[in-house]
């Protein structure tokens, strides 16, 4: 029988030093949502449940100065799209907050959990990306900051060595003219795991796609940033001919696997798919309306 | 937020008029469980409880070298560790009880604790008891199990071919003629149902359709998983609490598999979180028995839905082929269908009972239909809601459809013109009595989906089905114990465990009978003791079975209340008339209760019973239509709205039936879209989770519409068809001839999932 450990201290320098101490035995808790299910589920060892929510720098949800936004690592979901200004302000993550898990999962569910779980199809990490969202790491060296698409390194695995820690999460302020969504696709309505996750964000003067940045889940070992899709984009017509282009770029950089989830072919056209549609997305909220395709 | 109260329609094809029956009382049962305060198996606690736990198997297919638990054993707080070495050696014993009697009694022990082989991932090999649940978890990774794996079988067309390899030494396959193969195979039965002459009826067709289905497997979903606590006295009596679909079958078993004497094992039913044939057999109650026995202590066991997904019953993936030949007016002139169901590790599926179903709806005069049991490394299959009908129909519906198109034929009117009535050929069966399969086509005819054309939508591909289905019921044995007490309640102990509010249907009856109110009767669903033999709930033979037993025994006590008062008013009992609830005899007269308190001052208290084994259960017809929209770019299907038709003989209470009408077609649409067991190559269940083994959620199916259609039975006395089964028949086949309609895509495997839907629409393009 395994006795485990719970600690929860009120400061990042604690938190470090207790991850420090116990290594890879250690992991942060917030909304436990992924964790204790593993735990229980024999998919993970932990013998230290370090949480994170006495600690205020990852409760933390603020606008900065330059108009940024500091997103505490364990700031719940529900927290995010019942706040006005940062559903406004970065549609394309409050997209992917409503429809983790079930209401109850959004009470307790964090996006710096999620990024840390560093699942493939996590749902807030594609729309983190198109944000070009940093992550804010401490540790016993210091601070270090890491971009969102270069966090995750494999299934589960990140960036962070033992008796590091994700803080927050650094959200830069959108420029005018731009918008953000993010979908996925899955089989079901509810309660379910993306077969294949698209985040895009578009900027726009006029009709003329200024700047974008568009992002798949589920279709690599981690959450892919289609980096070529948007500079593509760049300098084009946000239409339909345009979007196609992206949408085929998109395809082309999906490496999915067959699993029991999905099929190679199945995810290679969702990426088309869904990429195109998140562009849809992007532009009504850009052009200050709303998406209208749904899942 | 606005309560429908609306009351779905009827459509009544008698002149009945009934105090009670029909009628929409609250349910006995419900107070209990909205409040919590019902018991289930996981809330029996007993003094000096152990926690029993299960080792399974890694490996689909692989030999026993050598099991060493001399580890777990000695680790603090283990009080035993169990193994098939454990059980006793069955023999040639064959089973007696459940809804698949006849059997080999080892293959049942075999599936509880492997014997020399693991026939399936999953499969239990092993069993310890704890003083908790954490130690009895860390004492099974302490148990050192040496296997040589195997190369697994997992679908039934490689099981059946000559050179695969074969699962069970000495199964020699029992063959339709009654000779048995001279060669092991994994075929453990063929069986051939024929009528009429097949051939000639061939000839004669000007159109014939012929088309291959395949079918991965299915779970039935329970929401309550398996659990048992058992404790066996010093003197030999074991009693077992569990959760099962029949506490005698359970009974039953337990005394197979432990050779232990019938009278000794006392079975508690506990309240059921839902079981759909899947509840049918025993899992841990055996093993909780010789736990507790070995340990002196009572045991408790509960699985988890790992493995419940894993190591229990599901219903059979495999084949089906349907060829039907039909005149260019529309008429049928002969089918022929092949079925092989994967009946998993060990022998028994249910292929027999999708033969009897496959062109159930239709009179045709000549008819072939062969079946074949097969054994896999996949858990061994059992019964799911109309076992086999809803794979054979799949297959039969869509061929229908199919005709219906090439000649151009409205699909209403195809079923109509060929539709099985009284007297038709049934197959393996005595002619169909009076059924009511015209009566639901018309009344889906006539309903408001099927009269309100589709609605479309641009770039919106859309469409709809329509599908008959058969389930023919069970009778099998109920038995109903009714004592009148001194104010005229009745205790009612009936045996039949309670999964969809049979206990309030079957008082329902009695009350009728007897003439009294509903509220009068208080019935229970008893233990092995106390009560009458009863076999499974299932075949949807409760309403019916245990309904007709509490109705003979309402009579009986009305004879005997009638006898009583025949004393005290001096008059011959059959003097005595009854009705609308009171006696009357020259002059004298006295409700039930009146009755109850005469007969109590002179130390008369009567006990009504009755076992009965009724056989014209009558058949169930269900028509069900469905509009779909597919998502032409991601193969996904959503249903727009669904209608739901049923001959419920007489509905004792309309809003179970309404309830087992929708439940089906929520399991159905299931079946129909995403659910299946997804294996890998070296046959590892991957998905056995409800995040990845996908049943529908409340968002994935709308308001199902249900329109009762009333046709007696003539087999029973309030002229009661069992409900429970057939609308799980026709969604598969609706949806599918919903989703041909919307794209011209004809989907040959359950489930229609994204992926198949949409690669077929590439293929298409």
């Amino acid at each position: 029988m395994r006795a485990i450990q719970y600690a929860a201290p009120s400061t990042v320098e604690d938190a470090v030093a207790i991850l420090a101490e116990h290594g890879s035995d250690a992991r942060m808790l917030a909304g436990g949502t992924d964790l204790i299910v593993q735990v229980r589920e024999d998919a993970r060892d932990t013998g230290v449940f370090v949480d994170a929510k006495k600690i205020p720098e990852l409760m933390e949800l603020s606008v900065n100065a330059d108009g940024s936004t500091t997103l505490g690592a364990a700031v719940p979901c529900h927290q995010l799209y019942n706040d006005a200004h940062f559903t406004a302000t970065y549609p394309a993550v409050t997209d992917a907050a409503r429809i983790i898990g079930s209401t109850g999962i959004q009470g307790r569910a964090s996006v710096g959990g999620n990024l840390c779980n560093s699942g493939p199809a996590g749902d807030t990490i594609p729309p983190l990306i198109v944000h070009s969202a940093v992550c804010n790491i401490f540790g016993p060296d210091g601070e270090r900051t890491v971009a969102v698409e270069d966090f995750c390194t494999a299934p589960g695995r990140n960036v962070l060595a033992d008796g590091e820690l994700l803080v927050s999460l650094t959200l830069p302020k959108p420029p005018a003219g731009s918008g953000s969504h993010y979908l996925r696709f899955i089989p079901r309505n509810e309660m379910d795991i993306a077969v294949v996750g698209a985040g895009a964000w578009l900027q726009l003067d006029g009709d003329t796609i200024t700047a974008a940045r568009t992002a798949l889940g589920a279709v690599a070992p981690t959450p892919l940033f289609v980096q070529a899709a948007g500079d593509a984009l760049v300098g084009m017509t946000a239409d339909e001919d345009a979007f196609a282009v992206a949408a085929g770029i998109a395809r082309d950089a999906a490496t999915p696997i067959d699993d029991m989830r999905g099929t190679i072919a199945h995810r290679k056209q969702l990426s088309y798919v869904l990429t195109q549609r998140a562009l849809r997305g992007a532009k009504a909220r850009a052009q200050g309306g709303s998406p209208t395709n749904g899942h | 937020m606005a309560i429908d109260t609306r009351v779905a329609p009827k459509i009544k094809h008698h002149d009945e008029e009934y105090k009670v029956i029909g009628t929409r009382p609250i349910r006995h049962d419900g107070l209990e469980k909205v409040t919590g305060e019902a018991r289930y198996g996981s809330d029996i606690n007993l003094p000096g409880q152990l926690h029993g736990k299960v080792l399974r198997s890694p490996h689909a297919h692989a030999r026993i070298v050598s099991i060493d638990a001399s580890r777990a054993e000695a680790l603090h707080g283990v009080s035993a560790v169990i193994t098939s070495a454990d059980l006793p050696d069955p023999g040639d014993k064959l089973t007696t009880g459940g809804e698949a009697p006849g059997l080999p009694v080892k293959f049942k022990s075999a599936n509880m604790l492997a014997r020399g082989k693991v026939h399936y991932h999953g499969h239990a090999v092993a069993a310890v008891a704890a003083t908790n649940q954490h130690i009895a978890a860390e004492a099974l990774k302490l148990i050192d199990v040496e296997y040589e794996v195997l190369d697994p079988v997992l679908e039934v067309w490689d099981a059946m071919k000559p050179d695969a390899p074969v699962i069970i030494e000495d199964l020699y396959t029992a063959k339709a003629d009654g000779t048995t193969a001279d060669e092991p195979s994994n075929v453990a039965a063929e069986m051939l149902y024929e009528v009429g002459d097949v051939d000639a009826g061939f000839a004669e067709a000007d159109l014939v359709v012929d088309r291959e289905f395949t079918f991965g497997v299915v779970h039935q979903g329970y929401i309550e998983t398996h659990n048992a606590t058992a404790n066996w006295l010093k003197d030999g009596h074991l009693h077992v609490w569990c959760s099962s679909q029949g506490a005698f079958t359970i009974r039953q078993e337990l005394a197979d598999l432990l050779n232990h004497p019938i009278t000794k094992i006392h079975v508690v039913p506990m309240e059921i979180g839902g079981g759909f044939g899947g509840k049918t057999t025993a899992y841990l109650e055996p093993l909780a028995a010789l736990l507790s026995q070995q340990t002196g202590h009572p045991v408790k066991m509960a699985m988890d839905r790992a493995d419940v997904l894993k190591a229990t019953g599901p219903t059979p993936g495999g084949y089906v082929r349907v060829k039907m030949g039909v005149t260019n007016d529309g008429m049928i002139t002969a089918g022929y269908a092949n079925l092989a169901f994967d009946a998993g590790g060990y022998p028994g599926s249910v292929v027999g009972a999708g033969c009897r179903c496959v062109f159930a709806p239709y009179n045709m005069p000549n008819a072939k239909v062969e079946g074949f049991d097969v054994v896999v490394n996949k858990p061994k299959t059992h019964a799911y809601r109309a076992p086999g009908a809803t794979h054979a129909e799949f297959a039969s519906e869509t061929v229908v459809d199919e005709i219906c198109r090439t000649l151009d034929i409205d699909p209403v009117e195809f079923r109509l013109k060929n539709s099985a009535k009284e007297g038709d050929w049934q197959l393996a069966q005595p002619p169909y009595p009076r059924i009511g399969h015209i009566e639901c086509m018309e009344a889906a005819r006539d309903s408001a989906q099927w009269q309100t054309p589709l609605e479309t939508a641009p770039g919106k591909k859309r469409g709809r089905g329509i599908a008959s289905g058969f389930w023919f019921n069970i009778g099998f044995t109920s038995s109903v114990i009714a004592k009148l007490n001194s104010d005229g309640s009745v205790t009612l102990l009936e045996g039949s465990t309670d999964i969809g509010g049979t206990r309030t249907s079957v008082a329902m009856q009695f009350a009728e009978t007897l003439g009294i109110a509903i509220e009068d009767v208080d019935p229970i669903v008893a233990d092995t003791d106390s009560v009458g033999q009863t076999d499974v709930t299932g075949g949807s033979r409760v309403t019916f079975a245990t309904g007709l037993a509490a109705h003979n025994a309402a009579n009986d006590m009305k004879d005997q209340i009638a006898e009583g008062l025949a004393d005290l008013w001096d008059v011959a009992a059959d003097a005595i008339t009854h009705a609308d609830g009171t006696f009357s005899a020259n002059g004298n007269s006295a409700t039930v209760r009146e009755a109850a308190g005469l007969l109590e001052e002179e130390g008369v208290f009567p006990i009504g019973k009755n076992t009965v084994t009724p056989t014209r259960e009558g058949g169930a017809f269900a028509v069900h239509i469905a509009d779909v929209e597919v998502d032409e770019e991601t193969g996904k299907v959503e249903i727009l709205r669904y209608t739901a038709v049923q001959d419920a003989g007489v509905a004792i209470y309309p809003p179970y039936v309404e309830g087992q009408m929708q439940g089906g077609v929520v399991q159905g649409v299931g079946w129909a879209l995403n659910e299946e067991y997804v294996y890998d190559d070296d046959g590892h269940l991957l998905n056995a989770s409800l995040l990845d083994y996908r049943m529908p959620t409340a968002l994935d199916v709308p308001n199902i519409e249900t329109i009762i259609v009333e046709v007696p039975n003539p087999g029973h006395p309030y002229g009661v068809r069992g409900v429970g089964e057939v609308p799980i028949v026709p969604p598969p086949a609706a949806v599918a001839n919903a989703i041909h309609d919307a794209t011209g895509l004809r989907m040959s495997h359950l489930p229609m999932s994204p992926p198949r839907v949409q690669a077929a629409l590439a293929a298409q393009a």
